[in-house]
C-alpha cells in the first residue's frame, strides 16, 4: 500500500466497484477501501462466496454482484479491505486504520461511494432485543445463511421489505405478519409518475412478483397500520398496532406475539464521508433526506471529489453502478488519461441505461413515503438509543430555544454516543423542525467530526 | 427603547451576564447566534481552574480566586431554580509535569500566583509517589504535578443550559438565529440589526466571542480579539477511574474522558488536524497507558476568545458609554463571577475596583 | 431467536459466550454467532441498564458492543468469529484493566 494514488474509491459495493474497476482499465493507478473483509457492499454483502444454491433465496438480483466483482478483481485496481476511514478532512488527507495501524493517503480525485443505511424507525418499544432492522435480516441471510427461528414479523413501508418476504419465503421462513406501515393516500400520489417509470418496467413487475408471492403464501399483511409498537419486558414479546380503516371505517387494535421484529423505512444517503470532505448537501424532500448535489458525472461541490451511488442520493444498485462508471470516466477524463470525445463516446450507453434505471424512483419514493409518526415519534418514544434521549427532552430541548440539532445535542446528549447521530440525527431534525416551523434547510442536520470509526488511543498515537 | 440592555451572544459569557442583569430586574435580550455558529462554550474542556492562573498578572489572578469562591453558591442557585444537574465537582486539580524544568517553572508560577494573592491561592507541589497515591494509573513519565485543592470541573454544557433556563425563569428574552450585523448608537440607546430586524435598549454588552472586534468598532471600542484553536477529543464511556481532573485528561460525569490541550493559530479554522490529534493522543497514552486501549467517539476543533496578553477585556465604552464588553476565554471559570459581580457593575449597582485592570487601555491602542 | 438455513457441510470452530463453550460456523460475524447460540443480550447499557441485541448489524448502531478477547465495546457485527475466542456480555461502561 502506498501512501499517494491517483484515484481513491471509498466503499465497494456497486457503485465504488464499477468506479474502481473502469478507472483502472482507463489507466488510473487506483485503490479501492472498504471496512469489509470481501467486496460486495450491503447489497452485495458476501456474494464472492455465496454458493450457486443461495440463488434460490436471494434472487438474481443479488447474484448480479458475482460478475461485478469478478470485473473488479481483475481490473487491476488495489483492493484494500478490512480498512476503515476513520479520518477525513477537506484537506483530503484520509485516514485509514487496518488490522489496529493507522495510515494517511492522499489521493488526486477522491469517489466517495459509503452508500446508504436504514433510515431510522423509532417506535415504543424498538429498542428491544429481537427488533432488528430489515437490513439486519438480510445481512444475517447473505453472510450466516441465518433466518429467524421463531415468530417472526415483518413491519415498515417499502421495497426492500417485500424483497426480504420473499428470500425469507423462499428460505423456509414461516413469516406471521406483514405489517405495512404505508399510508393509504400514497398510491394516488404516486400514480402520475407511473408512466415515466415504465422504461423500469422490470422492477415493477419485480415488485408485483415478491406480493403476488407473499399472497400465494397466505402470509397475513395489515396495510396502512398506525400505532406500532413492539412489545416486551427484557425482549421482544408481542408487536402491537392499529389496522387502517377497513370496509366499515372502523380500525382494529391487534397484537401479535413475535421474537422477532424486523423494521424497514426505506433507506437514506451515508452523508458523513461526503460531509467531512466539505461537500455540500441539500435537503430532497421528496426523499425526505439529505443528499450530496452533483452533476452526471459525479462531481461534488468540492473539486477533488466525485460521490456515486446511494451516499450521494437514493438511486439503488444498477443505477450506483452506473454513477460509479460515470465517475470513472470523469476522474480518467480530469487526469488526463482519455480526451472529452472518448468520455462522452464512452458515456452515452451508460447514461441511457441510467436514466432507465432512476426512473423508477419518483414512482417508488411517493409510492411509499416514510410515514411521519416515525419520523416524529411520541414523547416517550427514545430516539437516541446511545445515550437513551427520548423524543420529549429533544422537543423540549427546541422549546427551550434550540435552533437546530447541534444545540439540541448540546442540551441532551443525544447524538454523543458511540454511533454519533446515525441512528438519531434525522429524527432530531425533523423534531426541531416540526416544533419550531421552521424548514428542514433551516434546521440543519449534525456537524459531523472524526473519527469515522472507531479508532483506540494508542492506534491514534502510533499513526 | 424595547429593552434596557441587548446581550450580543448567548454563549456562556453572554447567558452569564444577562442571568446576572434579570437578577437585577432589568428588562434584557440576548441575540445569539445559529445552531452553526462557532461556539467556544461548546467546544471547551469544562475546568474551573484556578491554579497557575494570573501568574504573571496580579489582577487575574485575584480575579480568578474570587470566581473560583463564588462557585458553589453560584451552583446551588442555578439547581434550586432551574433543576438543572451541572455535575459541578470541586474536587481538587492537577497540571502534570513531565520533566525537571516543567516542574521548577510550573512552581515558580504558582508561587507568584499565591503571592499576588497574598496566600488565599494555596497550592502543592507533587512528586510522582504523590501524584500516584491519588491517582493509580499514572506511568513513570508523570515526574510530579501542581495541585491545587481550589481546581475544580463542570459539564460545560449543561451549565449553558442551566443559564439558558436561568434566563428564562427571570424572563430573559432569548433571540435565536439573529447574529447581529451593525449596531447604531442614537436616540439615547442603541439599535441591533439583524436579519431578523431591529431591537433597541438603552444599553448593550458585547459577550459575542469572536464578533466582539467587529462589533465593537461600531461602538467605539478596540476589542482585539485573538483567535486561538485548541482541539479536544473524547472517549467512550469508562467506568469511573479518574475522580480530580488534570489539565490534558479528564474523566466526565458521564465517564468519558475527555482529552486535550493545544494551541493553534489557524484563523477561523474550528476543523481538526490529524498530527496535532496525534499529539494529544500521544500524551495522554503517556501519562495513562491504559488509555492505549480506549477507543476515541470524536475529536473536534474549537476557537478560543484570547485577547492578547490571555486575560480578560472588561470594558465600558467611552464613545459610546452604555456600551460594555466581556471578552475573555474562561467563560467556564468566570461564569460565577459574570453572573454575580460582573453583572452588577454592568447594571451600576456596584463598583468593582478591580475590573479597571482588565480594560482594553492596557494594550496601548487609541484611548477608549 | 435465528437458526441456519442448512445445518449441514459446514466447516464450524469453538469458541466461548458466557463462559462457556460453543459450536459455530467459520466465517460469520461474532454478532451472528451470538445471536445463533440464542442469546436474548448482548450487553447491559450505561446510561439504563437495559439489554440489548444488535440492531442494524452493519456496524453503524454500535448496539452490539461485546467484551471479545477481554476488550470491551467491541462491535460484535464487525468481528469474524475465531477458534477459541471469548465473548462476554458487557455491563454498562467499558472497564479497562489496567494491567493486561
Amino acid at each position: 500500500m502506498k501512501n499517494h494514488y491517483q484515484l481513491l474509491v471509498i466503499g465497494a459495493g456497486p457503485a465504488g466497484l464499477a468506479a474502481a474497476a473502469d478507472a483502472s482499465r482507463l489507466g488510473l493507478d487506483v485503490a479501492l477501501v472498504d471496512e469489509q473483509k470481501a467486496p460486495g457492499g450491503q447489497i452485495y454483502r458476501n456474494v464472492g462466496s455465496a454458493r450457486e444454491g443461495v440463488r434460490t433465496y436471494l434472487g438474481k438480483d443479488y447474484l448480479r454482484g458475482k460478475p461485478l466483482v469478478e470485473e473488479f478483481l481483475q481490473s487491476g485496481a488495489i483492493y484494500i479491505n478490512n480498512a476503515s476511514v476513520w479520518y477525513l478532512d477537506e484537506r483530503l488527507e484520509t485516514g485509514l486504520l487496518i488490522d489496529g495501524a493507522s495510515h494517511f493517503i492522499t489521493a488526486d480525485r477522491l469517489i466517495l461511494a459509503t452508500g446508504a443505511q436504514e433510515r431510522p424507525m423509532p417506535l415504543p418499544g424498538w429498542q428491544l432485543p429481537g427488533v432488528m432492522t430489515a437490513g439486519a435480516g438480510q445481512i444475517l441471510l447473505k453472510s450466516a445463511a441465518m433466518i429467524p427461528n421463531g415468530r417472526v414479523i415483518l413491519a415498515g413501508s417499502g421495497p426492500l421489505l417485500l424483497l426480504i418476504a420473499w428470500q425469507y419465503l423462499r428460505a423456509g421462513v414461516k413469516i406471521d405478519a406483514i405489517i405495512d406501515t404505508t399510508p393509504w393516500s400514497s398510491l394516488p400520489g404516486a400514480l402520475p409518475y407511473l408512466p415515466r417509470a415504465l422504461p423500469a418496467f422490470d422492477y415493477l413487475l419485480k415488485g408485483l412478483s415478491f406480493m403476488l408471492a407473499i399472497k400465494k403464501a397466505g402470509i397475513p399483511v395489515y396495510k396502512a397500520v398506525v400505532d406500532l409498537r413492539a412489545e416486551g419486558h427484557e425482549s421482544l414479546e408481542s408487536v402491537s398496532f392499529t389496522t387502517g380503516r377497513g370496509k366499515g371505517n372502523e380500525r382494529t387494535k391487534i397484537s401479535i406475539e413475535a421474537e422477532t421484529l424486523l423494521l424497514h423505512q426505506g433507506v437514506i444517503p451515508n452523508l458523513r464521508l461526503p460531509l467531512a470532505a466539505g461537500c455540500e448537501v441539500e435537503w430532497d424532500a421528496q426523499q425526505q433526506s439529505w443528499k450530496t448535489p452533483k452533476d452526471i458525472w459525479g462531481q461534488s461541490s468540492v473539486d477533488r471529489v466525485l460521490v456515486a451511488g446511494d451516499c450521494a442520493g437514493i438511486v439503488g444498485a444498477r443505477a450506483g453502478e452506473l454513477q460509479g462508471r460515470l465517475c470513472a470516466l470523469q476522474s480518467a477524463h480530469q487526469l488526463q488519461k482519455i480526451d472529452l470525445e472518448q468520455r462522452d463516446r464512452v458515456a452515452t450507453r451508460i447514461k441511457h441505461s441510467l436514466k432507465k434505471h432512476l426512473s423508477i424512483r419518483p414512482f417508488l419514493d411517493t409510492l411509499y413515503p416514510p410515514a411521519r409518526a416515525y419520523q416524529l415519534p411520541e414523547d416517550e418514544t427514545l430516539v437516541c438509543r446511545c445515550e437513551e434521549v427520548n423524543a420529549g427532552q429533544i422537543r423540549q430541548a427546541a422549546r427551550m430555544g434550540c435552533v437546530g440539532p447541534n444545540q439540541v445535542k448540546a442540551f441532551t446528549r443525544c447524538g454523543m454516543g458511540p454511533c454519533q447521530g446515525c441512528l438519531c440525527g434525522s429524527t432530531v431534525s425533523a423534531l426541531v423542525a416540526d416544533e419550531t416551523g421552521a424548514s428542514m434547510e433551516q434546521v440543519g442536520y449534525f456537524r459531523v467530526r472524526p473519527p469515522f470509526k472507531p479508532i483506540t488511543l494508542g492506534e491514534l498515537a502510533n499513526t | 427603547m424595547d429593552y434596557d440592555f441587548i446581550v450580543a451572544g448567548g454563549g456562556l459569557v453572554g447567558s452569564s451576564i444577562s442571568y446576572g442583569l434579570a437578577q437585577q430586574k432589568y428588562k434584557v435580550a440576548v441575540l445569539d447566534g445559529g445552531d452553526r455558529s462557532f461556539r467556544a462554550s461548546r467546544g471547551n474542556f469544562g475546568l474551573v481552574w484556578v491554579q497557575g492562573k494570573g501568574w504573571d498578572f496580579a489582577p487575574y489572578a485575584q480575579w480568578t480566586g474570587r470566581a473560583a469562591s463564588l462557585w458553589p453558591e453560584f451552583v446551588d442557585k442555578l439547581f434550586g431554580e432551574t433543576g438543572v444537574v451541572v455535575d459541578y465537582q470541586r474536587s481538587g486539580g492537577m497540571h502534570f509535569c513531565l520533566n525537571e524544568e516543567e516542574w521548577n517553572e510550573r512552581e515558580q508560577e504558582m508561587k507568584k500566583v499565591s503571592q499576588h494573592t497574598e496566600g488565599s491561592f494555596e497550592y502543592e507541589m507533587l512528586d510522582h509517589n504523590q501524584v500516584k497515591e491519588t491517582i493509580p494509573q499514572i506511568s513513570d513519565a508523570v515526574l510530579g504535578a501542581s495541585y491545587s485543592a481550589q481546581d475544580g470541573h463542570v459539564n460545560p454544557l449543561y451549565l449553558l443550559q442551566a443559564l439558558q433556563q436561568g434566563m428564562d425563569c427571570h424572563k430573559v428574552h432569548y433571540f435565536p438565529n439573529q447574529s447581529i450585523d451593525r449596531i447604531e448608537s442614537k436616540q439615547g440607546g442603541f439599535f441591533a440589526h439583524s436579519t431578523q430586524g431591529a431591537l433597541s435598549a438603552e444599553k448593550i454588552v458585547l459577550c459575542a466571542g469572536l464578533n466582539n472586534r467587529r462589533l465593537g468598532e461600531m461602538l467605539g471600542m478596540n476589542i482585539p480579539v485573538v483567535v486561538d484553536r485548541g482541539q479536544i477529543m473524547i472517549t467512550e464511556r469508562l467506568q469511573p477511574f479518574l475522580n480530580l481532573p488534570t489539565l490534558h485528561v479528564r474523566q466526565t460525569a458521564e465517564g468519558t474522558v475527555q482529552i486535550g490541550y493545544s494551541h493553534e493559530d489557524v484563523g477561523l479554522d474550528d476543523g481538526t488536524s490529524p498530527s496535532v490529534l496525534k499529539k494529544i493522543a500521544s500524551r495522554a497514552v503517556l501519562m495513562f497507558p491504559f488509555l492505549a486501549r480506549v477507543q476515541l467517539v470524536r475529536a473536534w476543533g474549537a476557537l478560543r476568545i484570547m485577547t492578547p496578553d490571555h486575560n480578560p477585556i472588561y470594558q465600558q465604552s467611552a464613545d459610546c458609554p452604555g456600551a460594555f464588553t466581556v471578552t475573555c476565554h474562561s467563560g467556564v471559570t468566570l461564569a460565577a463571577m459574570h453572573a454575580g459581580p460582573v453583572a452588577e457593575w454592568i447594571g451600576g449597582s456596584s463598583r468593582l475596583d478591580l475590573i479597571n485592570q482588565f480594560s482594553t487601555n492596557r494594550f496601548n491602542v487609541s484611548p477608549n | 431467536m435465528f437458526r441456519l438455513i442448512d445445518e449441514t457441510s459446514v466447516d464450524t470452530l469453538k469458541l466461548s459466550i458466557e463462559g462457556r463453550e460453543y459450536e459455530v460456523p467459520v466465517g460469520i460475524s461474532v454478532a451472528a454467532a451470538v445471536l445463533l447460540c440464542g442469546f436474548d443480550k448482548v450487553r447491559n447499557t450505561p446510561v439504563t441498564d437495559s439489554p440489548r441485541l444488535p440492531y442494524c448489524m452493519m456496524g453503524i448502531c454500535f448496539d452490539c458492543l461485546m467484551i471479545i478477547d477481554g476488550v470491551p465495546n467491541q462491535q460484535a457485527c464487525q468481528l469474524e468469529v475465531r477458534e477459541n475466542m471469548t465473548i462476554e456480555v458487557q455491563q454498562g461502561a467499558a472497564e479497562l484493566l489496567q494491567e493486561r
